[in-house]
């Protein structure tokens, strides 16, 4: 693996076992899908995916995690702009309490929206005086989406608003710009791929939702039956159904990797190169006293 | 007075003011982290400072401290800012670059478009209009960075090392192009240039530690300096002494000069010299009206078609075939000599 080309090659550093684990590694994924696609019954493939309940829940599941995805980027800039450029105590609290979802289990998240949403829960009375029943409806498969989704968006964000730095908002600013024009024209065009990846990363996650929408959406076919949720109840009843569909959900993740992780096309941050100050200040009598 | 400037910052330890004419330009000067950045930040509206007060043309930039809370953004100031780096935005055209002023300012996007290309055209960068700033060179962009901050209007232009990002052949392109532009609005230029100062400044501020070292019309400064760092710039020798007769009297020992005004005894006072009127000799051979030095060599280096021999804090030109005849070295000692007639001696 490091001989052939060793002459041309630039030197890596990379000790040789390392990769018989990397290996093994990129195994641990891929085998898994292996089997899985070796398992399906192409014959059949066709009508599985597009029986009724299957097309039914893959229609679902895209709206859903398109909402979602609308209400991640709605409510997701403005917090990942707060903790970018927010100064102000708990900040830090702040986010590690956004990022959560991130690493809590989603039924854990789904338990704590029924406790909110529910009609028992904390906001139960205000949203029934409403006439609204969140709990067990579309809405939930959102809501459900929408919290675990979030913080996908707000880190790619964050990140991108981060690494941009704020020198041009500062110009724009000196320039004669309000902080909302400096918002729309200048911070969001400049951190738009890390929204964009940060938007396909949200609807992924999204599509995938399983634990927090059973607890706090339920399984109604139609309306809160996702097809995370499908495949599950397939895999009793029709074990070639749910790898049919869920060849469906792989390709549909492979798909959004490609999209999130692509070579970035252009060069935007780099082409002003942030050379050092040059240090010479003029000392040829220099001093003494 | 068009622009009053007075603020300090205490974290960065920074306390300065200042006052600039309608038409001036004044080059800030002096050592890496002395608080030039800070000086241009704080006037932009970038750092707040801890107290202190500036005026624009009649308006409050703010006044803090005292009992006094009065702070304009940044947005409301007119002090557009030029950095080192071009920072055009990567993703508008030059036009749109230099639009975005106007734009800001409520302009129609048609007549902001016409004023931009105006600008470019007085940057001699009217061809780039449609470019982006990755198809720039980097004297192009910086062009059209300097159309882009006169296309604002601003008040006060605030350019910080504006050509220290540029190759040799952009740099005086620009410098040419800054001396027309400044020569009728007011300017606050950041430089680590003596050229710049010279050519498009009135005045030069020389900020040592936060605070402003020296202060004076550029030539002045240069001619006489009263810091270190402005005899640095200068290509001076600078000692610092206590007048005693015809010298000073200095750490090193007393050294004789002449004074354009006598200099009353025992008050602090400079003794300065260009390395061109210092002589190295290998022995103490002292004449009379002469100051000698005895100093180890620290460096030798190139210096036009001379030599420059440092040691000891001074230093001296010689020719190569004189360096080649003494056989100098680094750390070896040598003695630095030089005339009376040639130290001027003024009080701080």
């Amino acid at each position: 693996m490091t001989g052939g080309h060793a002459g041309r090659q630039a030197y890596t550093g990379v000790p040789r076992w390392l990769y018989a684990l990397a290996v093994l590694a990129a195994l641990v994924v891929v085998l898994p899908l292996a089997a899985m696609v070796a398992r399906v019954n192409w014959a059949n493939f066709i009508p599985l995916v597009t029986s009724g309940p299957a097309l039914a829940a893959l229609g679902l599941s895209l709206r859903t995690a398109a909402a979602s995805t609308a209400l991640c980027i709605v409510l997701g800039v403005p917090l990942a702009v707060v903790l970018a450029r927010g100064r102000f105590p708990l900040l830090g609290l702040l986010r590690a309490m956004v990022l959560l979802p991130l690493v809590l289990p989603p039924v854990v998240g789904g338990i704590a929206l029924l406790y909110t949403f529910g009609r028992q829960g904390l906001l139960g009375g205000a949203i029934e005086v409403l006439g609204l029943q969140i709990a067990f409806s579309t809405t939930a498969v959102v809501l459900a989406q929408t919290f675990v989704a979030l913080p996908f968006l707000v880190v790619s964000l964050e990140g991108a608003l981060r690494t941009g730095g704020q020198r041009y908002e500062a110009v724009a600013a000196t320039l004669g710009a309000s902080p909302g024009t400096v918002f729309r024209r200048v911070t969001l065009p400049l951190v738009l791929p890390g929204l964009a990846s940060g938007a396909v990363l949200s609807f992924a996650r999204s599509l995938g939702e399983f634990g927090a929408t059973l607890t706090f959406a339920g399984s109604l076919q139609g309306v809160t039956r996702t097809l995370p949720l499908e495949i599950y109840l397939q895999r009793e009843t029709d074990p070639d159904a749910a790898v049919a569909l869920s060849l469906v959900l792989v390709a549909v993740a492979i798909a959004v990797v490609a999209l999130a992780y692509r070579r970035p096309g252009g060069k935007v941050r780099n082409q002003q190169a942030s050379g050092e100050r040059p240090t010479t200040a003029a000392t040829p009598g220099g001093a003494l006293t | 007075m068009t622009f009053s400037f007075q603020a300090a910052v205490d974290e960065r330890g920074f306390d300065a003011a200042l006052s600039l004419g309608p038409t001036d330009t004044v080059a800030v000067m002096g050592p890496n982290g002395a608080g030039k950045s800070t000086l241009l930040s704080v006037i932009a509206g970038l750092v707040r400072p801890d107290r202190g007060r500036a005026e624009l043309n009649g308006r409050t930039l703010f006044h803090l401290g005292e009992g006094w809370e009065r702070w304009t953004a940044p947005h409301h100031r007119g002090t557009a800012l030029l950095a080192q780096e071009p920072l055009l935005f990567p993703h508008l055209t030059a036009a749109d670059n230099v639009a975005f002023g106007p734009r800001s300012a409520g302009t129609p996007r048609r007549q902001a478009m016409e004023q931009a290309v105006r600008w470019l055209d007085d940057v001699e960068a009217g061809d780039l209009a449609d470019r982006r700033p990755a198809e720039l060179s980097g004297g192009q962009a910086q062009r059209v960075a300097v159309a882009r901050a006169l296309a604002a209007d601003p008040g006060l232009l605030l350019l910080d090392e504006p050509m220290a990002a540029l190759d040799i052949h952009s740099a005086p392109l620009l410098r040419r192009l800054l001396k027309r532009v400044l020569a009728d609005r007011p300017a606050i230029i950041i430089t680590h240039d003596v050229l710049d100062a010279l050519m498009l400044a009135d005045r030069v501020v020389i900020l040592e530690s936060g605070r402003i070292a020296e202060e004076g019309p550029t030539r002045q400064v240069l001619q006489k300096p009263r810091s270190a760092f402005a005899a640095g710039l200068a290509g001076l020798n600078f000692v610092v002494g206590t007048s005693a007769g015809d010298g000073i009297l200095a750490s090193r020992g007393h050294i004789a000069g002449h004074s354009e005004d006598p200099v009353p005894a025992g008050r602090p006072a400079v003794a300065v010299f260009p390395p061109s009127a210092v002589s190295v000799f290998l022995t103490d051979a002292h004449g009379s009206p002469r100051n000698s030095f005895a100093v180890a060599i620290t460096d030798l280096e190139p210096h036009g078609d001379q030599v420059r021999v440092r040691g000891g804090g001074l230093a001296a030109d010689i020719t190569p075939a004189a360096l080649t005849d003494l056989g100098l070295v680094p750390g070896m000692t040598v003695h630095l000599v030089v005339k009376a007639a040639a130290v001027s001696v003024y009080p701080l």
